[in-house]
């Protein structure tokens, strides 16, 4: 719909333009190009709405539509108002048409969003061809960083390394590492096997093991039959690489089947933890950004997304509110909206407010956002101040006085080169 | 010990399949009298966990579990009236299409309502523990979950059976030309089947709610499951529907104790086997108007 008014919105214009070169007869083209810059700069937005990770989608939205609504109401970018074109983009192939009308007949300046590694990965190649930028909000697979690196692409979302050297951390200190048995539940796509060979390179490098790796389909909605699983091979820890709403059912049958082996993840989005409920809610997982930061920015966003939405803000909001603000900032400060200009500006390693202690910045190499990652655990039922207070945030990882890239992939193992 | 992990495995997949049954049943009831294939069905399950979680933090558990069937199965009177009524005769691919709009629609309205995240719901404390039988585990809730199965299927055989409504229901589904021609109008008994059947799928949902993430697609979770079951147990067949429930779960049960990658493709390899041996499902009937 946005589209299709605005093909035609821009055809009037030229037309009209035309019109008045031909009365004046004096060829002049300049007006025309002149007033098609003070029109609206399109802003792609495709994320899925729906499937397993729909839930993580719908925050995605509502993150991207109030930073667009908050810088329009200070006068959008270089004085042009911010048009958003949001759609679902439901799988890799429809992700990929998508892209391309995008860029193609909207003529959107940039693509924010998406959380299915899988769509990422699409999205990126659209958006390389193009030369156009795609800033991944919500893709985790550390392929997209290394061997499925891309020039255009930036990537806000943490890799999954991040994550688990983040979540990593509490398991060293909790001596669940060294000698222990882990058991593995792996989404069977992209993310998940990704994920786990990140997790399985961890444990190895820190003494423990794998002894069972199970691919969990990712519209699973019965995990009985892989509890019982847990149950006869009686690991240590029983990881999730999990996904979406896959997580929600498996801690909630976790619970239900009460098993004492303690439980960690190394992907998590906050949504399925509070699908998941207080009562049910168990283990140590990793985290981007939890509502309860206690920082300047992290309040005021928390704040301001709480009144329009009416509840508060969950990771992949903070995702997608964040590559918004930084694509609007990064076209203040060059003064220009085109990818190539972009790119130069944010490989030049410039900070931003991420809400967090730290400010992040893009990593050159691989277009990684370096910033803090957290831990987080269950709160005790009694402590809860609302249905949303459900988790108790650990301290930032890497360590104030540690460099931010010390959980981010090395380049050794995860090499990018941009074509 | 493999043994061992294989009969618990069974076990377990029989309760695994008890979830389904009470949708599937629902599905081949409304199928096999009304001749309309509902898509929707599923939509009708995530409808019954919503209202469960809403009265259950309301009222609790049990009232929830009560309510939200019959509530569901009211609105089903509805859809039969405004809806349904005017398919029975058309082509089936009528009903399709406007089923499978509805169960859009009605996962819209959810996700409108209640946001597209997952929302909680607690497993009642009275109901939470494990039963120990013989190094076997079976949770509470399961076990009540297969109860509450086992005395729907049982009272739905009664009232097919043994009632003069069920008579008729049963004489619909093999020849509702006959039926009319004995003076018997369909429509009334189409009105209850609908709001049964309804009600079973809101059942299901009431169920699984304190197990499953309660969010608006859950019905698509589980609308394809249930469809195989009903094709599997063959058309028009109460106990072929109960049978292929219980051998759907196994199947996936045991195939997610040797390969998990293949859970949701061993349901449909298993329907392919059963559909080259036996075109009409296990206990499949012959049906004239069925016939080409």
């Amino acid at each position: 719909m946005h589209g299709q008014r605005g093909t035609m919105d821009r055809r009037t214009l030229l037309e009209g333009a035309a019109g008045v070169g031909a009365a004046l007869a004096t060829g002049l083209g300049m007006p025309a190009v002149l007033r098609a810059q003070s029109d609206a700069l399109r802003v792609g937005h495709l994320t899925p709405l729906t499937g397993f990770l729909g839930p993580l989608g719908e925050y995605a939205v509502m993150g991207v539509t109030l930073a667009v609504e908050e810088i329009n109401a200070e006068g959008g970018v270089l004085g042009r108002r911010i048009e958003l074109i949001s759609e679902d983009s439901v799988n890799p192939s429809t992700a990929s048409t998508k892209a391309q009308r995008l860029f193609e007949r909207d003529g959107a300046a940039c693509i924010i969003g998406e959380i299915s590694s899988a769509s990422g990965l699409a999205i990126a190649e659209v958006a390389g061809r193009n030369r156009k930028l795609f800033f991944n909000t919500g893709c985790n697979s550390d392929a997209l960083r290394g061997a499925s690196c891309n020039r255009y692409m930036f990537h806000v979302e943490g890799a999954n390394s991040m994550y688990v050297k983040a979540c990593g951390q509490a398991l060293l200190r909790d001596g669940m590492v060294e000698g222990k048995k882990w058991f593995s539940f792996t989404a069977d796509y992209a993310f998940g096997h990704d994920l786990f060979k990140v997790a399985d390179r961890f444990v190895q490098q820190h003494g423990g093991k794998f002894i069972a790796n199970e691919l969990v389909p990712t519209d699973a909605t019965d995990f009985s039959a892989y509890i019982l699983k847990v149950r006869q091979a009686q690991p240590d820890l029983v990881v999730s690489n999990l996904a979406g709403n896959q997580i929600t059912n498996f801690i909630k049958q976790y619970k239900e089947y009460q098993q004492p082996f303690p439980i960690a993840g190394f992907g998590f989005d906050t949504a399925v933890a509070w699908g998941a409920g207080p009562e049910a809610m168990q283990g140590v997982w990793p985290c981007l950004w939890y509502h309860t930061i206690d920082t300047p920015s992290s309040k005021k966003f928390t704040e301001a997304f709480t009144q329009r939405w009416k509840k508060p803000p969950e990771n992949q909001a903070w995702g997608d509110y964040n590559a918004m603000k930084i694509v609007a900032h990064a076209m203040e400060e060059t003064g220009k909206t085109d990818s190539d200009s972009l790119v130069e500006h944010l490989e030049k390693g410039a900070k931003f407010d991420v809400m967090k202690g730290r400010e992040g910045y893009f990593r050159a190499w691989d277009h990684q956002l370096m910033m803090e990652m957290y831990t987080m655990t269950p709160k005790q039922k009694g402590e809860m101040t609302d249905p949303w207070d459900l988790m108790v945030i650990g301290e930032a990882v890497p360590a104030a006085g540690e460099d931010l890239e010390v959980i981010a992939p090395s380049k050794e193992e995860n090499a990018c080169t941009f074509a | 010990m493999q043994l061992v992990f294989i009969l618990e495995q069974i076990l377990n997949g029989l309760l695994a399949g008890s979830a389904y049954l009470l949708i599937a049943l629902g599905l081949s009831l409304i199928f096999s009298l009304g001749g309309i294939v509902n898509l929707a069905h599923g939509a009708f399950y995530a409808i019954g966990a919503y209202l469960a979680v809403e009265i259950g933090n309301r009222l609790g558990f049990v009232p929830a579990f009560i309510l939200s069937p019959i509530l569901v199965g009211l609105l089903g009177i509805l859809v039969e009236r405004f809806l349904f009524r005017r398919f029975y005769r058309a082509d089936p691919i009528l009903s399709l299409l406007v089923t499978f709009g509805l169960a859009m629609v009605i996962e819209q309205i959810l996700r409108i309502i209640w946001g597209a995240a997952p929302i909680p719901f607690a497993i009642p404390s009275y109901l939470s523990g494990l039963l120990f039988a013989g190094g076997l585990i079976y949770p509470y809730y399961r076990l009540a979950i297969l109860g509450v199965t086992v005395l729907a299927v049982l009272g739905l055989w009664l009232l097919l059976n043994k009632t003069a409504f069920g008579r008729i229901v049963r004489a619909g589904v093999q020849n509702p030309d006959m039926v009319g021609a004995l003076g018997i109008s369909l429509a009334p008994v189409m009105a209850t089947v609908v709001a049964i059947g309804l009600g079973l799928a809101a059942l299901a949902g009431a169920a699984l709610a304190p197990i499953r993430g309660v969010h608006p697609a859950m019905g698509s979770e589980v609308i394809t499951a249930a469809f195989v079951i009903v094709v599997i147990g063959g058309l028009g067949s109460f106990w072929g529907v109960v049978l292929a429930a219980v051998i759907v779960g196994i199947v996936r049960g045991l195939t997610v104790q040797f390969f998990p990658p293949a859970e949701q493709a061993s349901m449909y390899l298993l329907m392919f086997l059963i559909l080259l041996l036996r075109p009409r499902g296990l206990l499949g009937e012959r049906f004239e108007r069925l016939e080409a």
